[in-house]
């Protein structure tokens, strides 16, 4: 029985000084390093990318001690849950469905998704206009639909899991297709370059910055994306009864956004200014 | 805990089992036959027979398995010849990879433990069917495999369950078996505890019946 007490009153004493920890300056990010250009993994291994820039210059601002942890795209929301950090900034696009589980800071970056298949495929040239915004919806949006329903009839549709993207070929809009969804966005890029995949979706960078890299001939094809499923631009991700940090997060992005930081970054990694 | 939601992916992930014990039955009946010939291959006296069948064994057994199906899935993929063969017809399809995959691991345990259940069988006992003069082709078929597949019940019997959970591997290539709706379910309701205490009892349930399954094998065909 004596040591029954002990290990209870060992694992409460552990538990609370895990608990004071947290209640210090120090913040822990959690990013994925595995959607380039948002963020990514330099050959020795270091976090590199638009948001790993961005979330130094949000936490000088802040005042804050921060560390950059990674974490599997496919476990980052229960991991910020389980609080293995205390904010998510990983490419992750402000969605009601995700605002049921954490909240999210304002928006530091918007982009927009694309489709993608390589050069020869029968999906090029399709007649779409360039963009499609889900949220403002009108005949234009419901034709390119419509043309994109009967184009991907059939076709082994590849997207990341867990995404806007998974959401968007899954909410019924482009009828019925063969979803099959993987782990990183890596393996999206491999399989549609092996011819697995008839087409990927995914953020257009993500597929221009593959191209360029590797060399394959991948081609964006149909309209760019955005609005409805594709959500209201990628913001950071906080636990819902952390108010605190999250107005700390929203005031440090002001000024970065007012400082001209936010744009010289996101200009610096994508190549035009994606910061909103 | 979120007992509804316990309780509302239930059915679905009972759904996804019929794609787990499909791979595992079809691997399975694949990797006994590869585990069978290269069994009797390892017990041939010819070196170069007998070291290619180590060989197999010693690779498929030494290295992981999450890292077989990687090279039999991301890996040949990226070989451009093979893709304008007609092996691709197989390859490209995330099923049949992993089939391959699990085959070919299983196939090398189980060849490690058919040999082994060869090699312990009593000299005295062919020595014995020989002296009454049946063929060496009779003892083989109607003395030896009997008493091997005897002998290698409990070993295979592990083996099972093993590749049972080997095969929650499927969920990284794309395949929606038990493991991959788990984390399909995770990923829109963010609560992995759970779904994975539902999955976690599934896999139980599915040992529970391997193990007992095999123990009654076991009674059923005791020497004594």
């Amino acid at each position: 029985m004596n040591i029954l007490k002990k290990t209870i009153f060992s694992v409460l004493a552990s538990l609370l000084i895990i608990g004071n920890v947290y209640a210090s300056d120090k913040i822990k990010i959690g990013t994925e390093g595995a959607y380039p250009p948002w963020n990514s993994k330099d050959a020795s291994g270091k976090l590199i990318g638009f948001e790993v820039e961005l979330a130094w210059s949000l936490c000088r601002y802040m005042g804050k001690q921060c560390t950059i942890v990674e974490q599997d795209w496919d476990g980052m929301i229960p991991a910020l849950i389980m609080r293995k950090f205390d904010a998510i900034m990983a490419g992750m696009s402000i969605t009601a469905e995700r605002q049921k589980a954490i909240s999210f800071s304002q928006g530091y970056a918007d982009e927009v998704a694309s489709l993608a298949v390589m050069k020869g495929s029968d999906l090029e040239g399709m007649n779409t206009p360039e963009g499609v915004n889900l949220t403002l919806g009108g005949s234009s949006v419901n034709k390119a639909l419509k043309t994109l329903t009967g184009a991907l009839a059939g076709k082994t549709v590849c997207t990341q899991t867990a995404t806007i993207h998974q959401n968007f070929l899954e909410s019924g809009d482009v009828g019925k297709i063969n979803l099959r969804t993987y782990k990183t966005q890596d393996e999206v890029n491999l399989d549609l370059a092996s011819g697995r995949c008839d087409v990927a979706l995914a953020a257009a960078v993500a597929f221009t910055d593959y191209a360029e890299k590797s060399g394959k001939p991948v081609v964006l094809v149909g309209p760019t994306f955005s609005g409805g499923a594709f959500g209201n631009g990628v913001g950071v991700g906080i636990r819902k009864d952390d108010t605190e940090l999250l107005k700390a997060f929203n005031k440090a992005i002001n000024q970065a956004r007012k400082n001209g930081d936010i744009s010289r970054i996101a200009t610096k990694w994508f190549g035009f200014d994606a910061s909103m | 805990m979120d007992i509804e939601l316990m309780v509302s992916s239930f059915p679905k992930l009972l759904g996804a089992t019929v794609i787990t014990l499909k791979l595992l039955s079809v691997s399975l009946v694949i990797g006994l036959f590869i585990g069978l010939i290269f069994a009797i291959l390892r017990l041939n006296k010819n070196i170069f027979i007998n070291r290619f069948a180590y060989g197999y064994s010693y690779i498929f057994r030494g290295t992981p398995l999450l890292v077989q199906i990687f090279i039999i899935y991301f890996g040949l993929g990226q070989i451009e010849y093979l893709r304008s063969t007609v092996l691709w017809v197989i390859l490209k399809e995330p099923y049949w990879c992993a089939i391959i995959a699990f085959a070919l691991n299983t196939g090398a345990y189980t060849s490690e433990i058919l040999r082994s259940a060869f090699q312990t069988i009593k000299p005295g006992l062919i020595e014995a069917g020989k002296s009454l003069g049946i063929s060496n082709k009779i003892i083989f078929y109607k003395i030896q495999i009997p008493i091997a597949i005897r002998q290698s019940l409990p070993a295979y019997g592990n083996e099972i369950i093993l590749m049972m959970k080997g095969t929650s591997l499927a969920s990284t290539v794309t395949l929606m078996d038990l493991t991959g709706v788990a984390k399909y379910i995770i990923s829109t309701t963010f609560k992995p505890v759970e779904v994975f205490i539902v999955a976690g009892g599934i896999y139980l349930f599915m040992t529970f019946i391997i193990h007992n399954a095999i123990k009654y094998l076991e009674k059923k065909y005791s020497f004594n």
